[in-house]
């Protein structure tokens, strides 16, 4: 008997169905891999599961009894914990506090016998850590475990765990697999969210793939691959926009040079990246999310300071420069979030001049004919339907991004840095972002692509570069690129072969 | 089964204009029965709140006089406010422009009167602007949270005019704590005979539409609400968002300033401890309810000045402690703000299965953090 079984669940949000009658099974001491892109649906099936979300369609059985799951209260009851992506720990409390939190009966709060309590706990389960210490003292990866410490505190069963390698490092993930390993050994089953080929086979049992909330196949790790996951996770048909011909080789126009970057919590997001993009090509950077292509972005837009490395923009120095420089040195920008580059409370047409203002100013007086006019301009051109007027937030997701779009190109950019260009729009504005940036190759623009789409990748850019762990796995030529392989580097799972990964 | 369900939405345009007259009708709902515990009718209260100062020319006009340093305040911190920069110093730049004023006044007897006037004007906005300086450079470089910077320098500078007062500058003829007279020729003229309102008024009108011009037709007045509005945008725009910040915030603690100037040289014509109640702190207020709007923020002034003209003629008509205007107007700007954000949301009665969208409490749907 399952230890978990989900049957035809589904769950839309809106238009999106995330879920799509999905059958899930768990047995009973396994760790069961689910597989699948940015996406895939794997979070939400996981957040029905813990009572986060509540299915449209399907049911749920616990120990072949039917449950009903409306909040985290009852999953705990029914022995499920989750352990999330970001943690739910109190800084400022210790272990034991942590641990014990919500689970303690009546008004009195017994410190000593709840230190007591956890420590017995944590030796039991095999789990290393010290109750008194305050969790802000803690390392990423100690948190971790109090986290799944607190699940099993609860008499958990049944542990998920939310991409629980992506906030660890290296020798962190070989402590947690071996902490995996020794539950499962204990008779406790695992759900492990993960989209990277090397850890789920080398710690789970079994692996289900999802791909757009459905679910792909279901495999047990000694009769699959890497490759055979590879192409069960990314495989699936092409559409629309596609680049036409090879590019004649263009002189670089951006160059980047042993780049580094640190993310928001101080840990290295970019090392050392090179890359020469050159006039009239589009170079696509794929990767899972997270892997550092959203600091690439913000470096090359001049909102976040490399740590190391230099930025070259034709003979121009840009390493470290305000984004008023890459503007001035011909950078166009698409950022990955949309409100990142426009203020919903102004205006279509102010949003459309924000970038070049100067050239818009007299004596400190806005030319507000010109500005008007421009943005008419400039909404006919990119077909954005709004008036010059209109606040920003009233306009659609595609619209919004032809203003962004509209402001970059614009300026006559000699290099665009687009990052997410069409993510969550529709089927034609996708279209329309696309041709746009095909159009700017095609001018001798150099294009560099950030996208966690890898159709989108494979039918606009030239060649291809695989980011992986803030590192350049390598750089194809997109002509005879196969999703298998691209699968494998994405999933850092490919071996580099020596002297193949310059350009 | 059928419920109430708290939605999210896009407030109607109309809804705007009509919040500050919804949060007046609820306010006075609200501290009505304060009013019966007073033992007053609320009815008549509020006619003498509201109505009566008008209705006849000496308080009219004294409403006009009790605005003059408020509309100075609430231009001041909208100013600020619009660029996202949190002035919560208002009080203690007016007070560094008074002690200016207090100082040049005396030292500018014999100059003619609209350079003296020019001068204590301008001496005024640069105090106002030295004592905005810290928290400001502190907020631009070090991310220092101007909030706290700029409430606690309100105490250092009540702190250093006392010392004045009580020290170098105490009034050698009547040994009160009170600095001397300022010069004739730096007293603001008066508007109207035998009435106290000087032509600071005047100077906050001027301010207020030069705010409106900054704001809306000048690009510094752009880059401000774009910083305001959006800082990451801003930035990624090619904005210089600490030069911005910066100007904003000195421009504000300048205007502040101008405030005490005009207290100092059209009121009192010496510095005294209490030459504000609060007049800073209100001109957060008058911001607020204003929605950070020239126009409006100049109209909550007038509306402030009447609601505290109208509490000292209530408090005398009825009997009514004068601290139940303090109370009506602290009450009138937690009701605004909440308006201004519920407006925002919309409760629906909701009838059959309604499990398909999730709740508000279990967070909305985001594609970038599901996967």
């Amino acid at each position: 008997m399952p230890a978990i079984f989900m049957s035809g669940v589904t769950k839309r949000f809106g238009t999106v169905l995330a879920n799509d009658h999905i059958d899930f099974s768990l047995e009973q001491g396994e760790i069961h891999a689910l597989l699948g892109e940015n996406g895939a649906g794997k979070t939400t099936l996981m957040r029905i599961l813990y009572g986060l979300y509540h299915p449209d369609e399907g049911e749920i059985l616990v120990d072949g009894k039917l449950v009903h799951i409306p909040s985290p209260k009852e999953a705990i009851a029914a022995g499920i914990g989750m352990v999330a992506q970001h943690f739910t720990l109190v800084p400022s409390l210790t272990v034991a506090e942590n641990v014990v939190l919500g689970y303690t009966r009546g008004l009195g709060f017994d410190p000593v016998s709840a230190q007591r309590n956890v420590a017995e706990a944590a030796t039991r389960f095999g789990i290393e850590t010290n109750p008194s210490a305050l969790v802000r003292h803690l390392s990423v990866g100690e948190r971790q475990r109090v986290e799944i410490l607190k699940a099993l505190f609860r008499n958990a069963r049944i542990l998920i765990m939310d991409e629980p390698t992506s906030v660890l490092v290296p020798q962190e993930v070989d402590v947690l697999f071996c902490t995996l390993e020794r539950l499962r050994q204990a008779g406790l089953s695992v759900i492990f969210i993960s989209h990277k080929l090397n850890e789920v086979m080398s710690v789970c049992d079994r692996i289900t793939v999802l791909r757009q909330g459905r679910v792909v196949g279901t495999v047990d790790k000694t009769a699959s691959s890497q490759v055979e996951l590879a192409c069960m996770m990314v495989g699936r048909e092409t559409f629309g926009v596609i680049r036409q011909g090879e590019p004649p080789e263009g002189k670089v126009l951006l160059k980047l040079d042993h780049l580094s970057a640190i993310d928001k919590k101080g840990l290295p997001a970019l090392k050392q990246i090179s890359l020469d993009i050159h006039a009239g090509e589009i170079l696509g950077i794929a990767g899972v999310s997270g892997n550092g292509q959203a600091e690439l972005a913000r470096v090359l837009a001049g909102t976040l300071k490399p740590t190391g490395g230099r930025i070259m923009v034709e003979d121009q120095n840009l390493t470290g420069a305000d984004p008023t420089h890459f503007l001035a040195a011909g950078v166009g920008r698409i950022p990955e979030e949309r409100q990142e580059g426009i203020i919903g409370e102004l205006s279509v047409a102010e949003n459309l001049v924000l970038e070049r203002l100067d050239d818009f100013t007299h004596n400190g007086l806005m030319d507000r004919n010109r500005i008007r006019q421009h943005g008419e301009q400039l909404i006919v051109e990119y077909q954005i339907k709004a008036q010059p007027t209109d606040r920003m937030r009233t306009l659609s997701g595609g619209n919004v991004q032809k203003v962004v779009l509209a402001r970059a190109l614009s300026n006559k950019p000699h290099v665009i840095v687009a990052s997410q260009p069409t993510r969550g729009l529709d089927i034609g504005a996708t279209e329309y972002v696309r041709s746009k940036l095909l159009e700017q190759r095609d001018q001798g623009v150099a294009v560099l692509l950030i996208s966690e789409d890898l159709d989108e990748i494979l039918a606009l850019a030239d060649r291809i570069a695989v980011i992986y762990e803030g590192c350049i796995v390598d750089v194809i030529p997109t002509r005879g690129a196969t999703m298998e392989q691209l699968g494998l580097m994405m999933s850092g799972a490919w071996e580099v072969p020596h002297g193949t990964s310059q350009n | 089964m059928a419920h109430l369900r708290i939605e999210r939405r896009t407030a109607p345009l109309w809804v705007r204009p009509l919040i500050p007259i919804i949060a007046v009708v609820i306010t006075f709902t609200l501290t009505a029965s304060l009013v019966v515990l007073a033992k007053a009718n609320p009815l008549e209260a509020y006619y003498y709140f509201l109505i009566a100062p008008l209705s006849n020319r000496v308080s009219a006009i004294e409403v006009l006089v009790k605005s003059t340093p408020l509309i100075l305040t609430g231009a001041a911190v909208t100013f600020a406010f619009s660029s996202g920069y949190w002035n919560i110093g208002a009080e203690g730049q007016l007070y560094a422009g008074a002690v200016a004023a207090a100082w040049l006044g005396t030292i500018l007897g014999g100059v003619p009167a609209p350079i003296a006037i020019s001068i204590m004007v301008a001496g005024g906005f640069l105090a106002g602007m030295l004592w905005a300086l810290p928290p400001a450079l502190l907020k631009i470089k070090l991310a220092v949270d101007e909030v706290v910077t700029t409430l606690l320098l309100n105490t250092v500078i009540l702190f250093i005019v006392s010392f004045l007062l009580n020290g170098p500058w105490r009034d050698p003829v009547s040994g009160w704590p009170q600095s001397p007279q300022i010069a004739d020729s730096a007293i603001f003229p008066k508007l109207l005979p035998q009435a106290r309102l000087h032509s600071g008024f005047i100077l906050g009108l001027i301010i207020i539409i030069g705010l409106w011009f900054i704001l809306s037709r000048t690009s510094l007045g752009l880059k401000m609400r774009a910083t305001g509005l959006g800082m990451e945008a801003a930035r990624f725009a090619g904005v210089n968002v600490g030069r911005t910040v910066l100007t904003a915030a000195l421009i504000s603690g300048g205007i502040a300033g101008v405030a005490g100037v005009g207290e100092v040289a059209g009121i009192h014509f010496h510095l005294i401890d209490a030459i504000s109640p609060g007049y800073g702190y209100t001109g957060i207020i008058i911001a607020m309810l204003g929605g950070l709007n020239p126009f409006g923020v100049g109209l909550a002034a007038v509306f402030i000045g009447l609601l505290s003209t109208g509490g000292q003629t209530v408090s005398r008509a009825l009997g009514v402690p004068a601290y139940l205007g303090d109370v009506v107007q602290a009450a009138l700007l937690l009701v605004t703000l909440a308006a201004f954000s519920l407006q925002n949301y919309r409760i629906r009665w909701v009838t059959g299965e309604s499990r398909s969208s999730p709740k508000i409490s279990t967070g909305v749907y985001k594609k970038s953090d599901s996967d």
